[in-house]
């Protein structure tokens, strides 16, 4: 039997790599908006889990309104990505550093 | 199930506005460049519709709505008034600027509606879920906003950054909310303080979701340590944008801070206080030093604006109703306030030429005395000077903090608000003592330039009578 | 008081830590013998025909941004449909509303061009 504390460590564990890539990777935007997208996952197994084992079907409610949010905030998020890339011709994250003081 | 109309009357306002936003968004289809003003009037009327909704349906006692997830109270009612009176401001400040930089487009102001709706919504929320999706359509509309320059380098680079960071502290606080939806098994906040406080007190669960919760709604404060967007943000930004950003989201972030931490977990108000205590002296502290070293007119009063967050955290953090009535009056404040200030570049920038430079305001009152006298007002204000309005916001969320016993920090708050009155100062000598730097007319629409004379009289106005709207809040909060 | 807050200063440091550490793993353990073989492109057997980061138009982006959003509604039409029954007319009502706000959306982005590709 796999308890409550198990799916809560692989959320927790996966919440830490998505946090340490944002702040690590300082290449690629790409990878910015794709550990996004695993810490709002690393949240998903969290709710499912809780939901589950308090057997309260609102945690899972939750999930499916996090996963329509999360469509929509990579949407808006490569829509701003190629803005960027047609004004600086580049997606490298340290070539943000226009606005400065 | 209770089907009747009658139950979803406390959310009449959102349902009106987001059918005239989805009427707009089909009409705009089919306007030209020359009847985009069709558009713009539209938006107004909704506004203003959905105001006399809120102003109609004003509630005396806290009604529910959508199975106790939706809740309208006077301080939701209150807010709204507020915020969507801001929205309409913000229109008419900023048309004639988005005209001359290509943003005069229906998208402008469907993002501001959308963004409008998401405040509405998190005005009225009452359980997590609901906190989210109206942070989220908030939030989303206003990345797409900064971005909608689509020919700026800042503008988009600030989009960026604002998204980036925005989306983190999202996930942040959805952490947060995952982890007190596991302690106190619930999502409504009506059942939330009760379960809170059946949990020990140093429950790690219910620990750990307050401080991803608070990191997460800090953020979207602009409250240091979790700041680094709002310069860039209101520097880069088209300063339309950032009018918009300033003014009504802030009651939003401030709505978002008391149905989460004073509705929900109000019975763990000691586990919280710390935290906001030091973000607090951290908010009024950095901004105030910070803002002194600016050239960027944008900037400083980006800085300034992280300092009032200070300020307004002190109510909040003493946990009695006087200190939320406060803090809702520096809320309110702090945004009559901003939108004069940022309304100010906009009178002053023109085609070309954006006016966000603390040496574009060199001798404003050689190029003209009235808006150079209106200046100064908003200046007064903001550093806290009586008898303007400002003074008292200050005076009521410092008298909180004392209230509570927390005279060290309200000595803190008086010290950095002095501090912070020097950058302040220097802005009416540059416009009454240096020369100007050019001599080009002040070119603004009348609607703008009237509209900005009311807003700086306002401060004064609501300074002479404070006992008005403060005595509102009260109630209010109730 | 400030005990109190020691457990997310753990979390923060064993968080911030793991991350680091595996990657450092990588790293250090990984050997790293390049020779030519290793480092030529890999396709299928074949010497690569092009290099495997080749451009593509931006235009596909766009169509996957406006597919994602409309996908995403058919994770609330399945529960949907499984629970109409009980939920009836009411609910039938708040999906025609929900879809009509969809609709919307769709002549939006319709009348916008964003559906041609040329």
């Amino acid at each position: 039997m796999v308890a409550l504390s198990d799916y809560l460590t692989v959320g927790a564990i996966l919440f830490c790599i998505s946090m340490a890539g944002v702040f690590i990777n300082r290449k690629n935007l790409i990878i910015l908006l794709m550990c996004i997208e695993l810490m709002l996952l690393a949240v998903n197994i969290n709710f499912i889990a809780f939901s589950h084992f308090l057997g309260d079907s609102a945690g899972q409610v939750f999930v499916f309104f996090i996963l329509t949010v999360a469509a929509a905030e990579a949407a808006i998020g490569l829509a701003i990505l190629v803005v960027l890339f047609r004004n600086k011709r580049s997606i490298n994250v340290d070539d943000l550093d226009t606005l400065k003081g | 199930m209770d089907l009747t109309l009658t139950s979803f009357a406390p959310a009449m306002p959102e349902m009106f506005l987001l059918g005239m936003l989805s009427l707009v968004l089909v009409v705009d289809l089919f306007l030209t460049e020359r009847t985009r003003h069709i558009t713009y009037i539209l938006s107004l009327l909704s506004l203003a519709g959905t105001f006399w909704l809120v102003l109609d349906g004003y509630p005396r006692l806290p009604e529910l709505a959508f199975h106790g997830s939706y809740i309208n109270d006077p301080m939701a009612a209150l807010l709204k008034l507020f915020m969507l009176l801001a929205v309409m401001v913000v229109l008419v400040y900023s048309k004639e600027y988005i005209k001359q930089r290509d943003m005069y487009k229906g998208e402008f102001y469907l993002l501001v509606l959308f963004a409008t709706l998401g405040m509405l919504v998190l005005a009225s929320a009452h359980t997590l879920l609901t906190v989210y999706m109206g942070l989220e359509l908030l939030s989303l509309s206003m990345y797409a906003m900064v971005a909608l320059r689509r020919d700026n380098v800042d503008a988009s680079e600030a989009a960026m950054k604002y998204f980036v960071l925005g989306a983190m502290a999202s996930a942040m606080l959805l952490y947060g909310m995952s982890l007190v939806y596991g302690a106190t098994g619930t999502l409504d906040f009506a059942l939330m303080g009760e379960a809170a406080a059946k949990l020990p007190t140093n429950d790690v669960t219910m620990l750990f979701g307050i401080i991803f919760m608070l990191v997460g709604v800090a953020f979207k404060l602009g409250a240091v340590p979790f700041h680094m967007w709002v310069p860039d943000v209101y520097h880069g930004a088209p300063t339309a944008v950032t009018l918009f950003i300033s003014s009504a989201p802030k009651l939003a972030a401030f709505a978002m801070l008391m149905r989460i931490f004073v509705d929900g977990l109000g019975e763990l108000h000691q586990q919280w206080q710390g935290i906001l205590i030091v973000m607090a002296l951290l908010s009024f502290g950095l901004g105030n030093l910070v803002a002194i070293a600016q050239t960027n007119l944008k900037r400083m009063l980006a800085y300034s604006g992280i300092s009032h967050i200070g300020f307004l955290l002190l109510g909040v953090l003493s946990g009695t109703s006087e200190g939320y009535a406060a803090s809702l009056y520096y809320a309110i404040t702090y945004v009559v306030m901003s939108l004069g200030g940022f309304g100010m570049i906009l009178l002053l920038s023109r085609a070309g030429f954006e006016a966000d430079k603390l040496d574009d305001l060199k001798g404003l009152n050689d190029r003209s005395p009235w808006f150079a006298l209106m200046m100064m007002m908003l200046m007064f204000s903001m550093a806290g000077v009586p008898p303007f309005l400002g003074f008292w916001a200050k005076l009521a969320v410092i008298q909180a903090a004392v209230g509570v016993g927390l005279v060290w920090l309200a000595i803190a708050a008086v010290v950095f608000s002095v501090v912070g009155a020097f950058y302040y100062l220097r802005i009416i000598k540059l416009m009454y003592f240096d020369k100007p730097e050019s001599d080009a007319p002040i070119e603004s629409s009348a609607d703008l330039r009237i509209l900005l004379s009311a807003n700086s009289l306002a401060v004064v106005g609501l300074g002479l009578f404070p006992s008005s709207l403060l005595a509102i809040c009260s109630a209010s909060i109730g | 008081m400030l005990e109190n807050y020691l457990p997310v200063l753990i979390f923060l440091v064993i968080g911030f830590g793991f991350g680091a550490f595996m990657m450092a793993l990588g790293f250090i353990l990984g050997p790293r013998r390049p020779d030519s073989e290793k480092l030529s492109p890999y396709e299928c057997g074949f010497e690569a025909f092009e290099d495997s980061r080749m451009k593509f138009d931006v235009r596909f982006y766009l169509v996957a941004i406006l597919f994602i959003i409309f996908d995403l509604e058919i994770a609330f039409l399945f529960p949907w449909a499984v629970v109409l029954r009980e939920i009836g007319m009411f609910g039938f009502v708040a999906m025609v509303i929900f879809l009509a706000l969809l609709v919307v959306g769709f002549i939006y982005e319709w009348k916008k061009g964003a559906l041609q590709w040329e």
